[in-house]
């Protein structure tokens, strides 16, 4: 099995992990994100889909761990991505150009995603930690309802779905160009398709603490 | 007097070379390794050798001034490359290859050789098909070939507009695998500053790192030189900016006899000179010339722009003289024709500028058919000058784009000093006095591919040359004698800066040695260049250390070889008395102002030895026509 | 036909050796818009030559943009801010009277700096001479018209072959990542079927050698892309990640 680690390893090897990873974790968010809508149900619906993810919490406690691992790759391979990129360039140019090339959404994927992580830590601490462990006996519609009307939450939480979006429409194209599939006939399209999926997780994760915060949703 | 054997095998033209080959003596395989062979230059000619020699079993040691293999000027080769394949039915041959070439070359080549160039040239096409080089290819997925000037079939294999590129990345993999297998180990970042002679063989180089400065010396049993050509001599040229004579020059001075300097081709398709601050001219491909008209007004001084002047007063000249080949004339024929449109004062705009012109192929074939075939060369072109050549016509200009000159070789392409060998542009043998589009890209990767691998392994087999060591006393002398070259340049400290006085050797060499020549400026051209030379070594300013990344000391050592060579060339230029290729004596014109060749007096190739500076002997070597019958070239 | 001059400020990065700590210099300078860039630059170097001083150090040769050899960051954008052509190729026209320009060199811990502008980027040898290559002996070769390519196949391979090895991808890239210069050959005899029989130990040993020297890791900004002076696709290095996978799978 070394050879597997090798090959992962090479530089080709960790932008294959990073885009594995990467798939893996859009996948549970547009779950966590068909779960979320039902905050708009009302506490009822939201509570009654919770009560039904209880009914197999093995099974989601065996999903969290591995969803733990990919995040743990997935920053891991990283951070360690970024130090050697940094390392690859020791002394920088004076005059920066890369508007000029680049997106602001590639260029700042790891600044992006270092901020998601940091809200990442706050939001399973306040509402995963807190449900789960803590054993305060709130359930959780109340729980996340109520921490969507404090001010700096809901801005927090806004602020991170903005940049997760920035980061999606960045990672969404770039799996397909790591994995190989890109060819000019289908690739502009996957290119749009990554941007529109960026859209609606931002619009929909975006949209609970403006409902919630500003509009006062119950 | 160096004894001029150019050792043609006996025997009919067509088998010369097998028969040469078959008497061939062998290198035992397991004694290949034992000989180590130098190639200097890693363009097509010396990649290929390299690789060839390397893959047959020899140590090779290949240099090159250059940072990387693949950026030697070969790379810069647009139009394509020749070769008898037929692929189109449309006539050709080996034959027909060798007769266009020897008939381009207005008889002053060797038939043996070009002969032999023809024969070897389909082999070129195969391999680099080979070593994954993408050719044109046409919808049945076969190979594409397109026409090119001096040729009335279309053999001519292109990759896009960057034909040399393809091909020398072709050679340059070949040789990275051998670098790969440990057969060839590459010596970047050198400049070869001598030969090493010792008992008339050649045994090794000294060459300056450009690194660190060091004096480095290297021996060998057999030397090849694939240098390129020396047209920077004319400061402006198409050239590579660091294309130089320097390897070549300093083997003359060590022995080797320097063939024809005189014949240098101007080519006809370059972009006009923009000011004084130009630092090299662009050569637009002769390709264009499928399609493009060339033209200039009948009026003189005529200052209107090009699409104000009617059809009936543009003059195009080409077609108007040569009916025949028209546009696609040879280049030699074609750039004196221009330049005297423009010396009678009917150059574009009053400038020395000629129009080519894509109207009437963009009318006939729609501009998309245009695009497709020189989009490149249109986008370079209004790149540099800022026009755009759908809209209004092309200025071209000719300038000096290759010489034909060169050391002088035998059948075997080995000079008079033993053991040292000379490939592609570096030596004179198969253009005569002018070269045909396409034919230099298969004479490099001929001589490298396909005949000194050969030729050396005879001659290691043959004359079991020893192999000197470095602490040999002519190695140290050599070394010797280059560092204090370099300290003298290094110490003038005069006025003038190194391209200064490159600028004005160019313009003595254009004005005095370049399209038309005659005896009254051959001559003046001779103390102008001497008195030059004086004051170079007198008022040079050569800035910087010997011991570290020095250009400026690296043009001037180039410079001082120029300023020797450009006097041979005038003077070679002096002694021919005829006008053939891309020597044009004023004196020596029949009455239609076309060249007039002298065959009783001047068939042969002048190969100057070198006795002390400003001196030279002359050796000549005899052409013997057997098959072509010599005419006057007609392209009418 | 020379037009009016334009007057401009350079800074220009002066570096005694690999070493040294550099540091911009400024000249003041006119210069025709017909002129090429490196062409003021020559004219700088001769007035500072005519003073005795060092020129500034910079390469170039073919100056035609198919040598490679150019390649300078100029207001920080590799050969400077028009696209799809080299250093070399770039004319003074496209400036304006006053401007600044800021002229440094490639940065990248795989191209070091020798001195002043000009770095060394042999690395890139190295990688092409560890399996950038088919191998085929001199003259143990089919005639060229036996293997038909299609006519598109052909000119993909072409657009790729077309790579210039100037290291503008690498100092583009914000990592210095050689992701699009090894891929070009990659996917050149990829393309081809004379690069079948090598096709996927080529793939594996080239990005060995990559990982070797120092060049960061693609990250798909597409910087290189967006600089390369031919203009060669991040379709190359699509292709070469695939058949990488599929090398390590096979
Ligand atoms: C713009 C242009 C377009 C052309 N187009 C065509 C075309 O379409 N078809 C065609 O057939 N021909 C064409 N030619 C001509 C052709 O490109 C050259 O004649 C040919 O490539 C020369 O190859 P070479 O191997 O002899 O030398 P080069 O490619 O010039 O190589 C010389 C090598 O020698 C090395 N070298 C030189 N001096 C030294 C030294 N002192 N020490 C160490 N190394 C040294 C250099 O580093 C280099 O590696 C063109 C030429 C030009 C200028
Ligand atoms: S891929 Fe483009 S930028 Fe990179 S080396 Fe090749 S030509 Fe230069
Ligand atoms: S000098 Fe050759 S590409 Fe610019």
């Amino acid at each position: 099995m070394g050879w597997v680690w090798k090959s992962l390893n090479s530089s080709i090897g960790k932008k294959f992990v990073m885009a594995v990873t990467g798939v893996a974790l859009m996948l549970f968010l547009v779950i966590h994100l068909a779960g979320n809508m039902s905050l708009y149900g009302g506490k009822d619906a939201f509570n009654n889909y919770v009560g039904l993810l209880e009914h197999i919490k093995p099974f989601i406690r065996v999903i969290e761990v591995i969803l733990g691992l990919v995040f743990a790759f997935h920053i891991f391979n990283g951070i360690r991505l970024w130090i050697q990129n940094k390392q690859a360039r020791p002394l920088p140019y004076s005059v920066n150009g890369s508007r000029k090339n680049t997106t602001v959404f590639s260029r700042t994927a790891f600044i992006t995603g270092s901020i998601v992580f940091i809200f990442l830590v706050i939001h399973l601490q306040s509402i995963w930690y807190v449900f789960n462990f803590s054993g305060v006996e709130e359930d959780l519609y109340t729980l996340t309802t109520d921490w969507m009307r404090v001010g700096w939450y809901a801005a927090l939480y806004f602020v991170a779905i903005l940049l997760l979006g920035f980061h999606l429409n960045h990672g969404f194209q770039s799996a397909f160009q790591t994995f190989g599939w890109n060819n000019s006939k289908y690739f502009p399209f996957i290119k749009k398709f990554g941007t529109f999926f960026a859209l609606v997780i931002t619009i929909g994760f975006g949209s609970i603490p403006v409902y919630f915060f500003l509009l006062g949703g119950k | 007097m160096a004894k001029l054997d150019s050792k043609i095998p006996a025997g009919k033209l067509e088998e010369k070379w097998t028969n040469h080959k078959f008497n061939m003596k062998l290198v035992n395989p397991a004694n290949k390794r034992k000989y180590d062979v130098i190639v200097v230059g890693t363009g097509l000619a010396g990649a290929s050798a390299a690789a060839s020699l390397g893959e047959l079993g020899y140590n090779v040691k290949a240099f090159t001034f250059h940072d990387s293999a693949r950026r030697a000027h070969s790379i810069a080769a647009q139009g394509g490359i020749n070769a008898a394949k037929n692929y189109r039915n449309d006539g050709d041959s080996v034959y027909r290859l060798f007769y266009d070439t020897v008939k381009g070359g207005d008889f002053r080549a060797r038939e043996a050789n070009v002969y032999r160039l023809a024969e070897v040239s389909n082999n070129i096409i195969d391999q680099c098909v080979g070593q994954g080089v993408p050719f044109a290819r046409e919808y049945g997925g076969l190979l594409d070939n397109r026409s090119f000037g001096g040729a009335l079939v279309s053999r001519t294999f292109y990759a896009k507009g960057q034909t040399g590129q393809q091909l020398l990345l072709g050679a340059y993999t070949a040789m990275n695998r051998q670098i790969k297998l440990g057969k060839v180990k590459l010596y970047t970042r050198r400049e070869m500053l001598d030969l090493v002679v010792v008992d008339g063989a050649a045994k090794g180089i000294i060459v300056r790192n450009m690194l660190t400065g060091e004096i480095e010396k290297y021996s060998a049993h057999a030397v090849v030189l694939a240098t390129g050509g020396y047209a920077n001599v004319y400061f402006l040229s198409t050239s590579a900016m660091n294309c130089n004579a320097t390897a070549i020059w300093r083997a003359h001075k060590k022995g080797a006899p320097f063939a024809n300097p005189c014949y240098t081709q101007i080519h006809p398709t370059c972009l006009p000179i923009h000011g004084e601050g130009q630092s090299k001219l662009t050569l637009m491909s002769e390709s264009l010339r499928n399609d493009g008209r060339i033209w200039v007004s009948k009026l003189k001084k005529d200052m209107r722009k090009p699409n104000d002047i009617p059809e009936e007063e543009r003059d195009y000249y080409l077609e108007r003289k040569y009916p025949t080949y028209g546009n696609l004339s040879p280049r030699d024929i074609s750039s004196r024709a221009a330049k005297e449109a423009i010396d009678d004062g009917r150059g574009a705009q009053g400038q020395d500028a000629v129009y080519l012109d894509f109207k009437d192929a963009i009318n006939r074939l729609g501009k998309k058919v245009i695009e497709e075939r020189y989009g490149n060369l249109f986008e370079i072109y209004e790149t540099i000058t800022g026009d755009n050549p759908y809209e209004s016509p092309m200025k071209i200009y000719p300038a000096p784009h290759y010489t034909m000159g060169g050391l002088w070789v035998d059948y075997n392409l080995m000079s008079t000093v033993q053991g040292l060998f000379v490939a592609g542009e570096a030596n004179f043998s198969d253009h005569g006095a002018n070269r045909l589009g396409a034919s230099a890209l298969m004479q490099g990767l001929a001589d490298g591919y396909f005949i000194v691998p050969y030729t050396v392994g005879n001659y290691l087999a043959g004359d079991k040359p020893v192999m000197v060591k470095t602490d040999h006393p002519e190695f140290e002398k050599a070394k010797k004698n280059i560092e204090e070259m370099t300290a003298k340049l290094l110490s003038i400290k005069g006025n003038r800066t190194v391209d200064d006085i490159h600028k004005q050797l160019g313009r003595i060499m254009w004005n005095k040695v370049g399209m038309g020549r005659n005896e009254k400026g051959l001559k003046e051209a001779i103390e102008e260049i001497r008195k030059l030379r004086e004051e170079f070594w007198k008022n040079v300013n050569v800035v910087g250390q010997s011991n570290d990344v020095n250009q400026c000391l690296e043009r001037a050592g180039r410079l001082a070889d120029y300023l020797e060579l450009g006097e041979l060339m005038a003077l070679d230029a002096l002694n021919r008395k005829e006008s053939c290729g891309g020597h044009f004596r004023e004196e020596y014109q029949t009455p239609e102002g076309e060249a007039l060749r002298n065959d009783e007096e001047y068939a042969y190739v002048a190969a100057w030895e070198f006795a002390e500076a400003g001196k030279w002997n002359l050796n000549k070597e005899p052409l013997e026509f057997e098959s072509v019958k010599l005419a006057t070239r007609s392209y009418k | 036909m020379e037009h009016k001059k334009i007057n401009l400020t350079l800074k220009v990065w002066r570096q005694q050796d690999a070493n040294a700590k550099g540091k911009f210099a400024d000249y003041k300078v006119s210069v025709s818009p017909d002129s090429s860039f490196l062409e003021m630059l020559d004219d700088i170097n001769n007035d500072l030559e005519k003073k005795g001083m060092e020129p500034i150090t910079f390469e170039s040769d073919c100056r035609e943009g198919i040598c490679g050899t150019c390649g300078l960051v100029i207001n920080g954008q590799p050969h400077g801010p028009i696209p799809r052509i080299a250093t070399c190729q770039l004319h003074m026209r496209n400036f304006k009277e006053g401007d600044t320009i800021y002229v440094e060199p490639f940065r990248a811990k795989a191209f070091p700096i020798i001195k002043d502008l000009m770095v060394d980027r042999s690395a890139m040898d190295r990688i092409m001479e560890a399996g950038g290559f088919i191998s085929v002996n001199t003259l143990s070769v089919p005639d060229g018209n036996s293997i038909p390519i299609p006519k598109e196949v052909a000119s993909e391979a072409m657009d790729a072959a077309s790579c210039i090895g100037c290291g503008a991808c690498v100092a583009a890239c914000k990592n210095a990542s050689a992701m699009l210069f090894v891929s070009a050959k990659v996917s050149q005899f990829a393309l081809l079927p004379q690069g079948q029989p090598e096709r996927y130990i080529r793939v594996d040993e080239m990005v060995k050698a990559m990982d070797q020297y120092g060049f960061g890791n693609c990250s798909n900004t597409y910087a290189c892309e967006a600089e390369c002076p031919k203009g060669v696709s991040i379709k190359n290095i699509a292709r070469m990640n695939r058949d990488y996978f599929m090398a390590k799978i096979k």
